[in-house]
């Protein structure tokens, strides 16, 4: 099957699975290692609803490859190069500030993206946005309150939040400058310009940066490619433990 | 000829396998059953969309319905399942099992930061708790703790 070759429509939908299935993958790994139970659980909460948004976007996806092609074969058996993930959201765990501002920059953009695709003139697009809107407010709630508690908490919590806000904001960059795949979806009416929604993201941000007492945040050159397939050089590890078990064993059930 | 009627009657018996004393009309999944000589539609709203429970309670809703005919599920998006189609009697059943039931309507959520709605403790029924965490041990729950019996407790979150 070739990937590549895709109209602008399914393209659109892999990158937006791409993103909720590499970012779920990275926060599945959480999974026994929280600091806390509870952080613990949100994480992969937070994952399993990243997971099964992916599973939506990909079985919609599926339907322009061909009867035979299903969601799996889409998450488990593209190479790197086809996938259309934002940096950031393959950006390593790091420790428990980086995961959350990690979190913290992908939740809010994902907020006013789906708002906004719940919009889109593609009617199973426009259901999917406007079912997992409700579900990532809850996700945008929980990111904000642990920069806020890790940024106005202790010199140590407030030092190590801010290095990794900052480390990441040029990665972050990269929702607002538009791919072709962006573009052509733009251009069909079914997705927004990514870079009307900059001004929106960051007055939200700051607004929380500022009750954290934390640096706004400050424009930046993007670290951009992702959404090309140019990835870091984090992703192959990504794939490769996620895909390892579906692609040694091809026929497995589970 | 199968009265739909009784289509319905078999759903009640179909448990959420997560919280099983709501069964699937309660928790207002099944949005429409339809059927034609022995073949028969079901319509169902997935509670989260990462829920997987959802592929359980399909498999239920087709056994349960299996002697009336074919069973076609259909997974419905539109409108998104709110906790508000949950009914009168799963709220209390839920109460009664220990878990709180969602405060009020799921207004619209476009605020990112909603406030904490006031959560009674489903034991010892004091308005006083607090949210300890906003993911519990489902997708559909968050995690409280009561200041008076002190005991953590389950909330369904609105959605």
């Amino acid at each position: 099957m070739k990937w590549d070759t895709c109209d602008p429509k399914t393209a659109y939908l892999l990158h937006l699975g791409d993103d909720a299935l590499i970012l779920g993958q990275r926060l599945a790994a959480w999974c026994g290692h929280g600091p806390i139970l509870e952080q613990d659980i949100a994480l992969t909460n937070i994952s399993l609803d990243l997971i099964g948004l992916a599973r939506q976007y990909y079985q919609y996806a599926a339907l322009e490859f061909g009867p035979d092609c299903t969601e799996d074969d889409l998450a488990y058996f593209r190479e790197s190069r086809s996938f259309m993930n934002h940096l950031l959201t393959e950006q390593p765990n790091g420790h428990w500030g980086d995961t959350l501002a990690r979190q913290f920059y992908f939740d809010t953009f994902h907020f006013f993206q789906l708002e906004a695709l719940s919009q889109s003139a593609d009617e199973r697009l426009r259901h999917i946005a406007a079912k997992a809107l409700k579900e990532t407010s809850y996700h945008a709630q929980f990111s904000a309150e642990w920069i806020v508690r890790l940024g106005d908490g202790t010199k140590e919590s407030h030092d190590k939040i801010q290095a990794s806000l900052t480390h990441l904001a040029p990665f972050a960059l990269e929702f607002f400058v538009p791919s072709a795949v962006d573009q052509a979806a733009y251009n069909a009416g079914i997705a927004p310009d990514v870079a009307s929604l900059q001004e929106t993201w960051i007055n939200k941000v700051n607004s929380i940066f500022s009750l954290a007492t934390l640096d706004p945040f400050t424009l930046s050159f993007p670290k951009k490619g992702g959404k090309s397939g140019i990835h870091s050089e984090h992703h192959g590890y990504v794939l490769a433990e996620m895909q390892s078990l579906a692609r040694t064993y091809p026929d497995a059930k589970w | 000829m199968v009265k739909t009627q009784e289509l319905w009657d078999a759903l009640a018996s179909v448990m959420d396998p997560e919280v099983p004393v709501l069964s699937v009309l309660d928790l207002g999944v099944i949005r429409a059953i339809r059927h034609e000589s022995n073949r028969i539609e079901v319509d169902i709203s997935p509670t989260y969309t990462g829920c997987p429970a959802m592929d359980v309670i399909s498999s239920q809703v087709r056994e349960a319905l299996l002697s009336f005919g074919d069973v076609n599920i259909v997974t419905v998006l539109d409108p998104p399942w709110t906790t508000d189609w949950i009914s009168a009697e799963g709220r209390n059943k839920l109460e009664a099992y220990g878990i709180a039931p969602p405060v009020g309507r799921a207004h619209d959520k476009r605020s990112l930061w909603a406030p904490v709605p006031s959560v009674r403790c489903p034991r010892c029924k004091s308005a006083s708790t607090k949210l300890i965490s906003h993911f519990g041990s489902t997708a559909c729950k968050a995690l409280y703790q009561c200041l008076d019996c002190q005991e953590p407790f389950d909330y369904f979150k609105c959605l």
